[in-house]
């Protein structure tokens, strides 16, 4: 097969919002013949932790981007960082955020992770950062390759378009 | 429009080539456009085939590959094995439809 388009997407934000930017184009890339690697390091880690990847949330405080209006409401508001800030409202957003994207059909990160893993995209937690965190390869879900460091990661991308989240 | 000649058919193609017009589509069309494509089709292709052609005629738009393997119980795995090169654009392609316009 001549030279396929390669891909790689460094996954380094464990927030709901940003964990499917690089799972949605990953599996984009995918479907259409490119090969895709997802190198998930630092926040990212939580995207691929078995305790973690059903628990990931949204926090309203400190995101400016967060109004109604791009939740659907029909009026758009901004959200106060001291309302933000009180019990559940974390909760809340999350539970916004779901709702939406079940709306949308679109799978929770730990169904497309498999997804992504049956499609044939690699990926591979970062080793610094699980040393850091005292982790080990059990913790991870079983569609995680590796665990390599960035050297490696450097060495296998090769020829990709490097994509950082 | 580009024309492609399918024995005594004459037929509408995109630039991309895709049908321009899904009622145009015969089983000829889609063997032809897999040799294109490089693939030979088995029952398991025309099983995927059949699939998306019913919900694009259901539905008015073609499915994206989620809604194929969920829709049609079909792994992933096999999906991506049955469709080299991935089938987000192939599986349209041989079945006659637009392109998928999801993300999913």
């Amino acid at each position: 097969m001549s030279e396929n388009r390669k891909m790689a997407f460094i996954c380094s934000k464990g927030n709901l919002d940003m964990a499917y930017p690089a799972l949605i184009m990953g599996w984009a890339a995918l479907g259409v013949g490119v090969d895709v690697t997802i190198f998930f390091t630092f926040w990212g880690l939580d995207l691929i932790r078995k305790s973690r990847v059903d628990k990931l949330g949204l926090p309203p405080v400190g995101n400016a981007s967060m109004r109604t209006g791009m939740m659907g409401f029909p009026f758009d508001v901004g959200i106060p960082q001291l309302v933000g800030v009180l019990p559940g409202m974390t909760a809340f957003a999350t539970a916004l955020m779901k709702s939406k994207m079940e709306k949308l059909e679109v799978p929770s990160v730990r169904e497309m992770l498999e997804m992504l893993h049956d499609a044939g995209a690699k990926m591979y937690a970062c080793k610094m950062t699980v040393d850091m965190a005292g982790l080990k390869k059990e913790d991870f879900l079983d569609v995680v390759d590796d665990i390599v460091t960035a050297t490696e990661f450097i060495e296998m991308t090769e020829g990709a378009q490097i994509v950082f989240i | 429009m580009p024309v492609r000649q399918f024995g005594a058919l004459q037929l509408e193609v995109d630039s991309e080539g895709y049908l321009v017009n899904p009622k145009d589509w015969t089983p000829e069309v889609a063997e032809a456009f897999a040799k294109e494509e490089g693939i030979e089709l088995t029952d398991r292709h025309w099983e995927v085939i059949n699939f998306v052609r019913k919900y694009y005629e259901e539905r008015g738009q073609s499915p994206t590959i989620r809604q194929i393997t969920v829709g049609a119980g079909i792994p992933t795995k096999e999906l991506f094995k049955l469709f080299p090169g991935g089938p987000a654009k192939k599986v349209a392609r041989i079945a006659g439809v637009p392109k998928p316009a999801g993300c999913i």
